[in-house]
């Protein structure tokens, strides 16, 4: 990270850290903090897909369904089969990963608008299974007797306590991803998005490198989806379908494809904009995100952080 | 068409071995022949040109040897090992680098990121190491990043680092190209028409370049139109045409040999093939 993040860094950890307070004191918002821990644990979803989609130009649409192998191997480890949450969490990550490993190794040989259709289709798929493996995740009726995350002995069932973990989660893979960005590996994944013949001329293993940041999204992902059962202790396959896979892309599109900022800031409005400002429209929520889609495309193309100005001439977005 | 120049006269008087060997190597596109079954080998330690009309097959030659083509038929081989049909990340690996006939930077990146990126087949970090930053990868991010400098150092644009590669002139973008080509730390360096686009000037400086690339001991493969730049720095010429050697020499032999002069200028010559390779 650069001296300018990490002066964003400090003010949006401080801003994050008194939010609870503010949002306690006053009726009206009270409310905010709930809708917080989700923004915070969407926040690693898209960090994790801005990454792939962003810096390294592969389209996903299938992060609801990475987001749903991990919610569901923790919902089900720890409801049928009685698990602490904590030790569930990686088992979802290695689930998620494998999977991703399954479906990169052939669905990355394709490009642009063929790999969107790809992971679209693969995430049906996981949809559809959610939704028929009754005895397992409890099909359309949902998955309930989720305990609630338990660390060191203590329940965690505060909103306070979940948003303070969360947003400590999300920051430190805000962090991991800058540095990853800042690296031999960043450097690598921006030159596929740039001239992927050339990188791969300049001895970057293209292929390894699109599976390896596909992965990592999954991963990040899964995460997110332990986070997220835990916290809501109840799953319902409705969150994991391609509608959710194109809210995550359009939370990492509206904030900037290609900032790790953008992510969070898209993430947060649009978990604001679908779950408090604009629940009004809520039957029509498919018109709504069109329409900011068109928007973000037509007008700000590099999304909501093209208004702030830049750090240095190039690449200043890293 | 190459009956009057035995391509074996021509190997005679190049010491050491080769360091690249290309045997019968052919390219099919589709019904089209791109290459004719190429026999050629480059000494190391000198620059060796590739010259031949439009369409002789010289950039497929080239992508033939850096693996974003795998020939048809025959075979290349680097220091005896052969490598066609390896991915070009793993020939980059083994000491092959290049540049493109119409530059391939990334565009977006600082002029320095971009040598920074060549440094990839000679460095290890990966996904973890740089997310936890481990003391191992901030060494080797200190080390890629001062290597990347004295490369960009040593093509004169030490200055220009901290810019973005797509806002340089052409004849700079050129130059970066073979900065960060240098930086995979290549045995041979293929660089396709360097001195495309570029004034007479910047061609004089890229020419005394490529002599300065050499003498680091690295190895020039060189496919060139501007002919004075070939004549002038070159110390073996291979002549394609039509996807096939019409002969190979020295500069003298090659400017003085008929068939040379009949390939470029058409003259007299009955039946050329109709095949093309571009």
């Amino acid at each position: 990270m650069q001296k300018r993040d990490w002066l964003i860094f400090l003010a949006v950890a401080v801003f994050l850290a008194i939010f609870p307070f503010i949002a306690a004191r006053i009726s009206a918002i009270s409310h905010y903090i709930d809708i917080m821990v989700f923004a915070g644990i969407f926040s690693i979803v898209s960090l994790g897909l801005c990454m792939l989609m962003g810096y390294a130009g592969q389209v996903s649409m299938a992060q609801a369904a990475f987001f749903g192998i991990g919610a569901y191997t923790s919902g089900i480890l720890t409801s049928h089969f009685h698990w602490h949450p904590l030790p569930a969490i990686p088992i979802g990550c290695l689930l998620s990963a494998a999977v991703a490993w399954l479906v990169g190794v052939p669905a990355l040989r394709l490009k642009g608008h063929y790999l969107a259709m790809a992971t679209l289709g693969f995430g049906e798929i996981v949809h559809i299974v959610l939704n028929q493996e009754v005895e397992w995740t409890g099909g359309p009726s949902g998955l309930v007797d989720i305990p609630s995350l338990k660390i060191l002995g203590v329940r965690i069932s505060s909103e306070e306590a979940w948003y303070y973990i969360v947003w400590t989660a999300a920051l430190c893979t805000l962090i991991f991803c800058f540095n990853v960005l800042r690296s031999r590996v960043g450097r690598a994944l921006r030159a596929i998005h740039e001239e992927e013949t050339a990188a791969d001329a300049m001895g970057v293993p293209t292929a390894r490198f699109k599976l390896q940041v596909f992965v990592l999204s999954a991963v990040l992902a899964a995460i997110a989806g332990s986070f997220y059962t835990h916290y809501v202790t109840f799953l319902n396959p409705g969150t994991f379908d391609l509608m959710w896979s194109i809210r995550f892309v359009l939370m990492v599109m509206l904030g900037g494809v290609q900032s790790l900022w953008g992510a969070v800031l898209g993430t947060v409005l649009l978990t604001f904009i679908g779950n408090e400002w604009l629940r009004v429209f809520a039957d029509f929520d498919i018109l709504v995100y069109g329409a900011i889609l068109l928007l973000v495309a037509l007008f700000l193309p590099d999304g909501l952080v093209s208004i702030f100005p830049k750090g240095r001439s190039a690449s200043g977005n890293v | 068409m190459s009956a009057e120049s035995p391509i074996s006269a021509a190997v005679d008087g190049q010491a050491g071995p080769p360091l690249l060997e290309l045997k019968d190597v052919q390219m099919m596109f589709g019904g089209v022949m791109a290459l004719r079954g190429v026999n050629h080998r480059v000494i190391a330690g000198r620059i060796n040109s590739v010259i031949g009309p439009n369409g002789a097959g010289k950039t497929t030659l080239f992508n033939c040897i850096s693996g974003l083509l795998k020939p048809t038929e025959g075979g290349v081989y680097l220091d005896g090992e052969r490598i066609d049909g390896l991915p070009p990340h793993r020939i980059a690996q083994m000491g092959v680098s290049r540049t493109f006939q119409h530059v391939a930077l990334f565009k977006h990146m600082t002029v320095l990121e971009n040598v920074m990126v060549g440094r990839h087949p000679r460095t290890r970090s990966g996904f973890l190491a740089a997310g936890f930053r481990f003391p191992g990868m901030r060494r080797e991010e200190g080390l890629i990043r001062e290597e990347a400098l004295s490369h960009l150092e040593f093509v004169g644009m030490g200055d220009l680092a901290d810019i973005p590669a797509g806002s340089l002139p052409l004849g700079k973008q050129k130059i970066l190209e073979i900065a960060r080509a240098l930086a995979t730390g290549p045995k041979l360096v293929l660089l396709d028409e360097p001195a495309g686009g570029l004034n007479m000037k910047e061609t004089e400086e890229l020419g005394e370049l490529i002599q300065r690339v050499c003498g680091k001991g690295v190895t020039v493969l060189l496919v060139e139109h501007d002919m004075n730049l070939v004549m002038d720095i070159s110390h073996h010429i291979l002549v394609l045409y039509f996807g096939e050697p019409l002969t190979e020499g020295p500069p003298s032999e090659v400017k003085a040999n008929p068939a040379v002069i009949r390939a470029y200028l058409g003259e007299s010559l009955t039946d050329p093939p109709a095949a093309s390779s571009k």
